[in-house]
This record gives structure tokens, sequence and C-alpha cells, in this order.
């Protein structure tokens, strides 16, 4: 390497070193996305930041939170919500954001289907964002059952008695994953160390894979052109910003990043101080209890929906059990998503009004995820398993019919 | 505008969700019971009309021992009698012609298992700790028993304090069998006053600490239930108290103190801390439209 002489101790003998000024225009001033876009596109710094506010949030409560069955629920509900100074406050905003995250994650996931974001080189994106989902939900799952509450005790008990696949009685995995027969204070301790070390290292590991996966294929745009980024960089860098159809991530793509967070920051605390029932389940102020089990069991309002396929086939069929069948669908609902870049079978990346079937494909499966969602929560007697049926049914269908519909529009457009 | 449009449709499909998974979800699962009511009509009222004499009264519980060999309370600024255990420990008077409705009062004096709608457990030899009303052991309820239950309840009310601090009526009313450890989690005093086990024993179940019933249950709920417990759970062991509106609205102000004790700084904090988030935004789109000017 050449040898710097300049002192150490001198911003330019720093710039030598470490090259910042190179750094800051690769990852900022020249780093370019493309002008055509809406605010669903900063939806990414959103997830970053409400990340951030998981992160920082969830180190103050850290702090006071106290991982033993006999300890953990009042050290919640009084160390952290009446003692601490705005303890409530971190709570709040640790739980409000935790549900929040995976609105958005959900609406950032429907975009990239929309846009058509997942395929023809963004594959990576794709499957690096499923990863975070699936780490998401761990995080989610795990954090859920730290208060110590019924619903969480009880949300532990039903999840980790699923691994014990239905008819297959894995049971030696089931007590393997609790650390015992039944939930308890091993399977607090466990769950907390997942929760506030393994898991979440994984995420930050896995988001800066989802940057640097963005970074080669660029970010997709609204009518999914393909831009010839290195011709439309050179204009903007020339000066002709108005005819350039890219801008650079700094300050261009920031400012309307920064801008969405300010309406976004309005609603998330709005919701972190006047309507936060809907992510910290009254149920699970009462604390746990194996001897009492809650009228009606059911996850957070982000897992309803899967939760929900697994309760959907609620008879016997083709000669297996309807627990086995709904652990069936369960499993496929978990990791399908990240194979939707293989399914579509249109070889044109396209919004989705440019593609007629598809289009129709996307909003029946809007709708049926709100219907799994809404009868998720319900409790599954007379009518409503019938509608949980049928949306699982349809659920299974959709995913069955999406080579063919996206086939079909490429044919009738003739790419193929 | 089309960002206008998209942001229109989010929030329909947002909205329909939550609508969905929490009022429509909660309606469906929590079944709508009547309003409290606070005239306890369903009770006989025993007095039939008679009115209650302070002295005779007196006799009857300080000198004839009617109930202050059970009971505790404070007569003239003497304490009399002493509280004792009979699986559940027996509450104490002087606060009870203040916080209990009178015809209810009246109506439990005459018959406790009834008037507290617990009679469902009185089954297999089990009877109420508390006797019923019977002036000379005769047997049944007659005038002379309506005129002593009558001349008890003027007694009480005239022994009973103008009012009481929340605390003081959640402590008669509840924390006999109730603990609520919030209210002194270092200290200790806010257990229940009869022993787990004999609570337990007595209940056939041990009554939940309260700390957080204003979180998990909400007030609604915790007037409906008190005011009727039957209301909510068919067949509990949890007695009908008989409390008046206002005693009742203090004892879920003190389970909201205890249980919800930052609730008014966090309604404090709200409006300076959403009002700089809108300043806040109004910068940010003010900078954002000047960057992109350059670009569009």
């Amino acid at each position: 390497m050449a040898l710097i002489n300049e002192s150490f101790f001198s911003a330019e003998g720093l710039e030598k070193r470490l090259a910042g000024k190179k750094f800051w225009k690769v990852m900022m001033t020249e780093y370019w996305i493309p002008k055509d876009i809406n605010f669903l596109w900063a939806l990414g710094v959103v997830l970053a930041t409400t990340f951030s506010i998981l992160i920082v949030s969830g180190i103050f409560l850290l702090m006071y939170y106290k991982p033993d069955t006999a300890l953990a629920f009042d050290s919640v509900n009084y160390t952290i919500m009446q003692e601490v100074s705005y303890g409530w406050l971190f709570r709040h905003m640790h739980g409000v954001a935790a549900s929040v995250v995976f609105l958005i994650i959900y609406i950032h996931m429907f975009t990239g289907i929309y846009y058509g974001s997942y395929k023809k080189g963004r594959e990576m994106i794709w499957i690096s964002g499923m990863l975070l989902f699936v780490t998401f939900s761990a995080e989610g799952f795990s954090g859920y059952m730290l208060p110590w509450g019924q619903m969480s005790y009880w949300a532990a008990a039903v999840i980790t008695n699923l691994f014990a696949g239905g008819s297959l009685e894995a049971w030696g995995l089931v007590e393997w994953i609790r650390g015992g027969f039944a939930v308890g204070d091993a399977t607090l301790t466990r769950f907390f160390m997942l929760h506030v070390f393994l898991i979440p290292l994984v995420i930050i590991g896995v988001i800066v894979l989802h940057f640097y996966t963005l970074r080669i294929p660029h970010v997709n745009n609204q009518t999914s052109e393909d831009i010839d980024y290195d011709a439309e960089a050179e204009k903007y860098l020339a000066g002709n910003k108005k005819e350039s159809k890219v801008i650079p991530f700094w300050p261009v793509f920031l400012s309307k990043d920064f801008a969405v967070l300010g309406l976004f920051f309005i609603f998330y605390f709005y919701l972190v101080f006047f309507n936060y029932d809907f992510a910290m389940d009254p149920v699970n102020f009462d604390p746990a209890n194996a001897m009492v089990t809650p009228a009606h069991i059911y996850p957070e309002w982000y897992f309803l929906w899967s939760y929900e396929t697994l309760r959907g086939p609620f008879f016997d069929m083709f000669g297996m059990k309807a627990m086995d069948i709904g652990l069936m669908i369960f499993g496929l609902a978990q990791v399908i998503f990240v194979v939707f870049p293989f399914l579509d079978r249109d070889p044109d990346v396209l919004p989705a009004h440019k593609r007629p079937k598809f289009f129709i494909w996307f909003w029946i499966m809007i709708v049926d995820l709100l219907v799994l969602s809404v009868y998720g929560k319900l409790p599954p007697t007379g009518a409503n398993a019938w509608v949980g049926f049928a949306a699982t049914g349809m659920f299974l269908l959709l995913w069955v019919s999406l080579p063919f519909i996206t086939k079909s529009d490429a044919k009738a457009r003739g790419a193929l | 505008m089309r960002e206008i449009k998209i942001l229109v449709l989010l929030s329909v499909i947002v909205g329909v969700l939550y609508w969905g998974v929490e009022p429509f979800a909660h309606s469906q699962m929590h079944a709508h019971v009547a309003e409290p009511e606070y005239t306890f009509d369903d009770v006989d009222d025993v007095r039939a009309g008679k009115t209650g004499n302070v002295d005779a009264g007196k006799s009857l519980v300080v000198d004839q021992f009617q109930c202050q060999s059970c009971h505790s309370m404070t007569v003239d600024g003497k304490q009399i009698g002493a509280s004792m255990n009979l699986g559940v420990v027996t509450p104490d008077l002087t606060n009870a012609g203040l916080i209990y409705d009178e015809r209810y009062l009246a109506g439990f004096i005459a018959n406790p298992a009834k008037a507290s709608h617990v009679e469902h457990k009185m089954v297999e030899g089990k009877t109420h700790p508390m006797t019923s009303f019977d002036l000379n052991y005769d047997g049944t309820f007659g005038d002379d028993d309506a005129q002593g239950v009558a001349d008890i309840v003027a007694f009480l009310k005239s022994i009973a304090p103008k009012e009481l601090t929340n605390k003081e009526v959640f402590q008669d009313a509840c924390q006999r069998c109730h603990s609520i450890k919030y209210g002194d989690f270092y200290g200790g005093s806010m257990a229940a006053k009869t022993p787990t086990d004999s609570i337990t024993n007595y209940m056939g179940k041990t009554p939940p600490d309260l700390s957080q019933y204003i979180k998990s249950r909400g007030d609604e709920w915790l007037h409906e239930f008190i005011n009727e417990p039957a209301k909510h759970l068919k067949g509990t062991a949890m007695p009908r108290v008989g409390l008046t509106q206002e005693a009742e609205h203090q004892v879920v102000e003190y389970m909201t103190e205890v249980g919800e004790s930052k609730k008014a700084e966090r309604e404090a904090l709200a409006g300076p801390f959403l009002g700089y988030l809108v300043i806040f935004a109004l910068f940010a789109w003010l900078w954002k439209a000047k960057i992109w000017r350059q670009v569009h």
C-alpha cells in the first residue's frame, strides 16, 4: 500500500486513511434511485427507522426487565410501567413499533409484488426481504413471551406445540425447544436470549444483506422501466437534473423519505399515546397461569392470516387428520412467498395494472388475506369455520393458479 | 394526485383490517351485557316501609351483640367488636352505611346469600357464614324483624363518615378477599386481609390480585362486573357486594390510580409531543419540496 505521510491528527490525514468522501459518494450522493417513484418507495427507510426505534426502546426496557417467571410480569407492569421515569413511554413505543413494523413490512412487500420488483435480477432483494419477514416474525413471537402474561404463556404453549408436527408426535423436539415438558422458566430465559441477542444480530445482518442486494439491480420504479443508470447518472452529474431519470440517494431521495417519515411519526405516536391496545392485548395484563386457559387464544394481528390457514381445514379429508392438513398449509404459508419470483412465469417486469389477470389475482389475494386475518381472530365455530375453510382453499388456489395466470398475461401481450 | 389515490386506497385496506380484528372481533368474542343498575330493585325491601330508629338500632348492634359479636366498628370514637376469620374475614361496619346501598344492605342483613346472589353455592350443607337476621329465633322473618333491620340500617347510616378516600372504599369493599399488590408494592399492606389458604378454601378459588384489572378488563367491564358479577361470569363465587354508584366509582378510580398511575402523565405529554411532530412534518415537507423543485 501507499504509505501515508499526512498526520493522523489532521482532517486530510484521516481522509487519506478512510476515504470518507469516496465512501459518502458511493453510499449517498452517487447511489442512484429512479425519479419516477411514489411515497411507497419511502417505506424502506420508514422500516429502518422503526427498527431503530425498536432497538433504542428495547435497550431502555432491557435495563429493568427481569427474565424470570417469578419476576417478569411485575418488572414490566410495575417497575417499567409505573416506577421508571417514562418507562411507560418506552414500553408503549416498543410494543406499538413491534406491531406497526409488520404493517409497514406487509405494505412494502405488496408494493414489491404489485410493481414486479422481485424478478429479472431482483430475486435476491425479494428473498433477503422475505428472510427479514421470517426473522422479524421470530423476533415478534419471542418478544411477546417476555411480559409473561396470559397471552404470552398460552401463545408460547400453542406455537411450540406446533413443532410436534401433528401426527408425527415429535414431542422430543417440542421439549427441546421449551427446555422442559411444559412452557416454563427455561422457556422464558431462552426466548429472552433469542429476543435480545441472537435474532436482532441476525436481523441486522440480513438488513445489511438486503441493502446490498439492492445495489446492483437498483430499485424498481413506478412504470417498471428499465433504466440505463450510467447514462442517466452522467446526465444528472452534468447538471441536467430535470431530464435525468435518476436522483441521488442523498439529498433528493432521503428528503422525500423524511417527509414521509414526518407523517408516519404522527400516525405512530398517536397510536403510542392513545390507541395501543391493539398492540398490547388486554388479556396479557393477567399474569401467566398454567391452570387457567383464556376464553379466546389468538396471535397478534400480523400472524392471524397464517394462523387461520392452520385452523381452516377443520375436518378430516383425503384420509388425513384435519390437524395435519392445517399444519401442512400453515407450513406452506410461511414459506410460499419466498418462491414468488419463480412462480411468476411472465418474462416482463410490469406493474400489476399492466397485467390484467395478475391485477385481479393481486386484489383477490389482498381480500383473501383480509378475510383470513379477521376470521383468524374470531372463534372458529359455526359459519366462521366455513368462511375460514373457504378462505384457506382460496389461498391455496391462488398460489396454484399464479404460474398459469402470469403466463396467460404474457401470451396475450405477445411476450411468450 | 396518484399518491393521494394510493394513500386513500391504503387507508381503506388498513381501516378494514383494523375494524375487523379489533372492534368487530371483540364485539363477537365478548357478549354485550345490560348497563349496571344501582337501584337494586330485585331485592325486596324487607323493611316493608318501616322507619328505622337510630337508638333502637344501636341497642341491637352494640348492646345486644347482634352484630358486634362478629364485626368490628367504630362507634362514638371507640372501636368495638373484633373482626374474625369465618372462612373470610368479617368486614368492619363503620363505613357500611355509606358505601352499600341501603335497600341492598337491608336485604343482605335479612338474607345474605340471597341478596348477594350466592345461593347457588349454598349446597351440600354449606351455609353463608353470616346468619339471616332473626330477632327472636322463631325461624320466620316477621314484622319485628323488619323493624329490627330498619333500625340497624338507620344506625349504620348514622355512624358512617360523610366521605371516604378511593383507597378506603377499596379496602372496605374488596380487600378482604382481593389483594392489589401494586397499591403498596414494597410494603405489602395491600395484600388480601383473609389469609390465602382460608379464602381459597372458602371461595373454591383464589380471588385474583387486582393490580392490573383496570388494564386487562377496562373500566366499563369493571363497573358491570362489580355491580353484578353473574352478568359476565355465570356461577362465579364472587358475591354481588351492593356498592352504591358513588362507592363503585371510587373503587374503579382507585384501581386506575394503582394500575395506571402514569395515565395523567401520558395524557399530558401527548399534546406537546404530537405538536412537535406536526412541526417536524411541516418542515420536512417544505425541505422536500425545495429539493425536488431542482429535479422536476
